[in-house]
């Protein structure tokens, strides 16, 4: 009530945050917005323009931003081609989609099983648990590749389909988000749960998974973002070149577009950059209200 | 009696079902975080070339770290430094600032922004470097030579991504393009979710300007996102250290003016072999982010 009475009194329903419609005030927000926003997607518009330039305008001079007669010629020659050894690029795509999904689905299990341990279960180890993987947060796995790969050797894992998956797994992000989810459930439904018999993968299944949706978009969005687009794993620990994955194929592409084949793979490389970056997009688009609502359980506390 | 081995017997199933739960993520955990790390802090105490087994040599790689690495010192350091405080920091406040003002605008307009605003960080590095590639291309047709000489400003083609003199401010820009990632988002939604009624109390009370209210309510009312960005800052930053590499397309780049401590890690680890001298440079690069994160956690972490 009093809520409605001061917003009345003030005249400020459409100012301040999380307003209902516009203000004459949020003019100056749009005068910032409007050109940084322009700003920032140059680049992605340039993908997107660029992939159906033909070779004239790719090469022309002055070089021109928007493409003026498009055409999928770079697209049938992308698919027309055969890398250097023989792998159609058809392969690398379909290897990026299987490893993108089947780490995405892994990912969710292995991170939100964690989670439910680490949120509601009791043991002695939780506390220093979370905070271990707390600090994890900051791990930076860059700064250690050279022991992974001799730890990926050991284990026997090069050079085979897991290497792009299970490193990815381990997901300190995904564990923290989905925990501080879980943390607002109220015990009161596990316990009822657990008074009906339920067993404890009943209540993982039934009650926690339907309940942290939200959270689990957002790990499905992370985790395919850091699969998708990574050359690494296919760089570094593959070196059978029908396991390796769409984001290494345009990396040797780009590669290449700087020496010898400076013509012939501008226009491949512009649209194979194009369907590397449009999954991104779309599954961003589709899961980005569940995203947001993630984000204000992402705290530290 | 009954009740008690009851209890007892609930709570030990429940350990037990906890370990079952937590035992995939631990084992994952541990094989590629856990032992890596260790393994990295063992091996930055050892000579190593990949050949031979590890020979212990104490704290030597670190010495020569600090004394006799000349191009860790004059160029790595001071790159990743300059690197660090612009894109860490800088990048940190941008989002926030944007996130802020994101707030001020309604659902849709913000969706939208928010959606422009975020795209680029959800592109890897390697879609980029096409685009990257073109637009900072060293002959006149690349977009930025053909854009400055048509405006007159240059009058020969520059070598963006081959100069010394460009490059750290190419990579710097285009780091903070891509920054506003997960962190801006948690941020955003941080903002969103304070209650109203706590401005319209500071209103009663004297806060006048937006900016006391940037300072007395939002950021204290949302300092679990504003942390959780801040650790987010601090590792994108140092995670996005392969990019002076990816766009110069060498290592190490030219002249040594891109070479940041990531770099220097991969050319002594995988083009060197001096394993053991990475890793010791590692370790260096784990206890910053390390010692960043800390800081933040002094500025932001919740009393309660």
């Amino acid at each position: 009530m009093s809520k409605h009475w001061f917003r009345r009194y003030t005249g400020v329903s459409n100012r301040g945050i999380n307003p209902r419609g516009f203000h004459v005030s949020q003019l100056k927000f749009y005068a910032i917005l409007l050109p940084l926003a322009a700003f920032m997607m140059l680049p992605i518009v340039f993908i997107f323009s660029n992939a159906f330039k033909p070779l004239d305008e790719l090469f022309a001079y002055p070089p021109r931003f928007f493409v003026v007669n498009p055409t999928a010629k770079n697209f049938t020659d992308l698919f027309a081609r055969m890398s250097t050894s023989g792998i159609p690029v058809s392969r690398y795509l379909f290897n990026s989609i299987v490893i993108a999904l089947a780490t995405v689905a892994a990912s969710i299990f292995v991170s939100s099983t964690a989670a439910y341990a680490l949120s509601k279960k009791r043991f002695r180890l939780k506390q220093t648990l979370f905070a271990i993987n707390t600090v994890a947060l900051m791990f930076v796995p860059i700064a250690v590749n050279i022991p992974r790969f001799l730890v990926i050797e050991k284990l026997n894992l090069l050079d085979t389909f897991w290497v792009h998956v299970l490193p990815v797994l381990a997901m300190p992000v995904g564990v923290f988000l989905l925990k501080q989810f879980m943390d607002v459930i109220p015990n009161e439904l596990i316990e009822a749960a657990q008074i009906d018999g339920a067993s404890d993968w009943a209540i993982y299944r039934r009650i926690i998974l339907p309940m942290v949706r939200p959270a689990i978009a957002t790990i499905a969005i992370l985790t395919f973002q850091a699969v998708w687009n990574s050359a690494d794993s296919s760089t570094l620990y593959v070196t059978t070149e029908s396991l390796r994955t769409f984001a290494f194929y345009l990396s040797t592409l780009t590669a290449t577009a700087t020496g010898a084949n400076v013509v012939a793979g501008q226009g491949i490389a512009a649209a194979a950059a194009l369907i590397m970056f449009l999954p991104n997009l779309i599954v961003f688009i589709v899961l980005q209200s569940q995203v947001m609502s993630t984000m204000s359980h992402s705290g530290l506390k | 009696m009954l009740g008690k081995g009851f209890l007892k017997k609930r709570v030990n199933n429940g350990e037990g079902s906890a370990y079952a739960f937590l035992s995939m993520y631990a084992l994952l955990f541990i094989i590629f975080i856990v032992v890596p790390v260790l393994a990295a802090v063992l091996l930055s105490f050892t000579f190593f070339d990949t050949i031979q087994f590890p020979r212990f040599i104490g704290l030597r790689n670190y010495i020569t770290l600090l004394t006799q690495d000349d191009t860790f010192m004059k160029y790595v350091l001071p790159n990743t430094i300059e690197f660090a405080v612009i894109v860490g920091p800088g990048g940190y406040a941008l989002a926030f600032l944007l996130a802020w003002i994101l707030a001020q605008l309604p659902r849709l307009p913000r969706t939208l922004f928010a959606l422009i605003l975020y795209s680029p960080s959800m592109t890897g590095g390697v879609a980029m470097a096409v685009v990257w590639k073109t637009l900072f291309s060293g002959d006149q047709t690349g977009y930025m030579n053909s854009f400055l000489m048509g405006l007159g400003i240059i009058q020969e083609p520059v070598q963006w991504l081959q100069s010394p003199h460009y490059l750290m401010p190419i990579m710097i820009v285009v780091t903070l393009w891509s920054s506003m990632g997960i962190g801006f988002l948690a941020m955003l939604a941080g903002i969103l979710d304070i209650n109203p009624e706590l401005y319209e109390a500071a209103a009663l009370d004297g806060v006048k300007s937006r900016w006391q209210e940037i300072f007395y309510i939002t950021i204290p009312s949302m300092k679990p996102q504003m942390l959780f960005g801040a650790v987010m800052a601090i590792v994108g930053t140092f995670q996005a250290g392969a990019i002076g590499v990816t766009l110069s397309g060498s290592n190490p780049t030219p002249q040594y003016a891109g070479q940041l401590i990531v770099n220097h890690i991969e050319d002594y680890g995988f083009l060197r072999y001096e394993m053991g001298y990475a890793a010791a440079v590692s370790v260096v690069l784990l206890l910053m982010v390390l010692f960043f994160t800390r800081l933040s956690n002094r500025l932001f972490a919740s009393k309660d």
